[in-house]
């Protein structure tokens, strides 16, 4: 290593330090960036603001017809790292008279899910989405295995 | 204005009408000595722990603790209830008799360290005549209470992070020394006192133009170097090590070394603050002016207490700021670069005051 090497590498790996401590001091003196949020007082007072991408639970919109987008293909199923989705199907007749695949229950078991997205991603037809409902806390577990798809909804037309 | 020597002298004249034994006398001055400093020391490292934790926090835009008390200011005392009654737990295949030692030689040796310092105007507990020596000695004795703890533990972690601390201490404080060295060559005095003294019309940061201030940044690196804290925290490095040398301590124990270590972080800071930044000198430029003054109205343990909780502050940004080092990153960092750099600065620094090119 040559002295000239040498004392840019040192200047150098200054500029780098200080330019770190300058964002770490922008932060230390301006409190408004602050991102924790006080949780039992903000619910209290209404100002609770969960960002749009929070991952509170895996919930299945319906639609004012009780219709769901859900055409039953277990890619969700597949894809849960852990096994917290569980889909039972079931063969529907349809007015032609053919046979066709369809959802009985969608079984979601929030106590094993870790919250990864994966199931989200996986839904060809974005039948699933995550919720932002977080207080999940219950006194029996059994509350926590949770049936996605309302009592007699159906697959919404043209969702393939 | 009453000043805080001033507050000694009428204690000591107060002390010396009531008890007439000169031996009896002294020792009853410095048994109080000792109580004001351990409670002051304890206060001090409340004080700072919380300040640790709400200066991280706002670097890291978060909140700290808002919880107990006002502005989460009695966390600390909180914890410090936790641990007193936390079972203070010596583990079966330690060696128990150097295990239970290691936290009261770290506490020892901090509290050794801290008797030269001058808080204010012929404040000081020792006015020795070896100050920065003294200083400078006996705060590496602190590295053996690593080592104990490290080796005693019967802990693979403990053993590498007392292992580690002992090649860090060893090396850093060289450099440390150094530029210590710098200010002394420019005092010709050891004493704290002269040293203070010798700052009364500029302090030597000013005064020494580019060396000296590259002394003070050298020291500002080594003592964090010294006293363990991040970038430099190998012996603990709770990612690889849990917590290194105090894996397997509990209760008082463990609350004992963080006593050490945030004392050491004060001992550190007031001999940065005395050395370079004047000490409990007031900011004074040239000789008497009215600018001069007007900072005197200032009371001397005001500045020295600013002085070393700037540092402090500047210490505590390092450590939420910048990445650990690897040991090998480490020790290039002391062997290729301060060391070299503190040398050739040492010599310059001596030029200067053979010369007295300084202010």
């Amino acid at each position: 290593m040559g002295l000239g090497s040498y004392i840019s590498t040192v200047f150098s790996s200054v500029k780098s330090l200080l330019s770190g401590m300058k964002l770490t001091g922008y932060y230390f003196t301006h409190h408004k960036e602050i991102v924790t949020q006080q949780y039992p007082e903000n619910k209290r007072e209404g100002a609770l603001i969960l960002p749009e991408r929070f991952r509170g639970e895996v919930t299945m919109p319906h639609d004012e017809n009780n219709e769901h987008r859900c055409t039953g293909c277990q890619s969700c199923e597949l894809s849960c790292p852990n096994g917290s989705i569980k889909i039972i199907t079931k063969q529907e007749v349809q007015p032609d008279g053919k046979k066709k695949k369809a959802i009985d229950t969608w079984v979601y078991h929030l106590d094993m899910c870790t919250f990864c997205n994966l199931c989200i991603e996986a839904c060809p037809t974005q039948a699933i989405v995550m919720g932002q409902e977080f207080e999940h806390s219950v006194f029996d577990k059994k509350k926590l295995k949770k049936i996605l798809n309302k009592p007699d909804s159906k697959l919404k037309a043209g969702v393939e | 204005m009453i000043t805080l020597s001033e507050i000694a002298h009428n204690i000591h004249v107060k002390l010396s009408g009531a008890i007439t034994n000169e031996t009896l006398l002294s020792i009853t001055e410095m048994a109080i000595v000792g109580i004001i400093l351990l409670g002051s020391l304890v206060m001090l490292s409340f004080f700072l722990g919380y300040m640790e934790r709400k200066v991280a926090a706002f670097m890291q835009i978060r909140l700290g603790p808002n919880r107990v008390g006002p502005k989460g200011s009695l966390q600390i005392v909180a914890d410090t209830v936790k641990l007193l009654f936390k079972e203070g737990l010596t583990p079966n295949a330690s060696d128990k008799f150097l295990f239970n030692t290691a936290p009261y030689i770290m506490v020892i040796t901090t509290m050794l360290v801290i008797a030269p310092i001058a808080y204010s105007s012929g404040f000081q507990i020792w006015d020795t005549s070896i100050g920065v020596l003294y200083v400078s000695s006996v705060s590496s004795v602190s590295v053996i209470g690593i080592l104990m703890a490290g080796w005693s533990s019967n802990n693979k972690y403990s053993l590498l992070g007392a292992m580690r601390c002992g090649a860090q201490i060893v090396s850093y404080e060289l450099s440390i020394g150094l530029s210590l060295i710098a200010i002394v060559v420019l005092t010709g005095s050891l004493r704290m006192s002269d040293i203070v003294m010798s700052q009364a019309d500029g302090w030597w940061i000013f005064k020494g133009h580019i060396p000296v201030l590259i002394a003070f940044v050298i020291f500002i690196i080594a003592s964090t170097a010294e006293i363990n804290r991040a970038p430099f925290d190998l012996a603990e490095a709770e990612s690889e090590l849990t917590a290194g040398f105090h894996t397997e301590y509990s209760g008082m124990k463990f609350a004992m070394f963080l006593l050490a270590e945030y004392i050491n972080l004060f001992i550190v800071c007031a001999m940065g603050a005395t050395l370079f930044l004047g000490g409990w000198m007031p900011l004074h430029f040239g000789a008497d002016n009215a600018f001069n003054h007007a900072m005197d109205y200032i009371p001397g343990f005001v500045w020295f207490f600013g002085k070393t909780f700037f540092l402090i502050f500047v210490i505590m940004w390092f450590r939420w700021t910048f990445p650990r080092l690897r040991i090998d990153q480490l020790l290039n960092l002391e062997w290729k670069y301060l060391l070299p750099i503190s040398m050739i600065n040492i010599l310059l620094v001596t030029i200067i005051a053979i010369f007295g090119w300084h202010f």
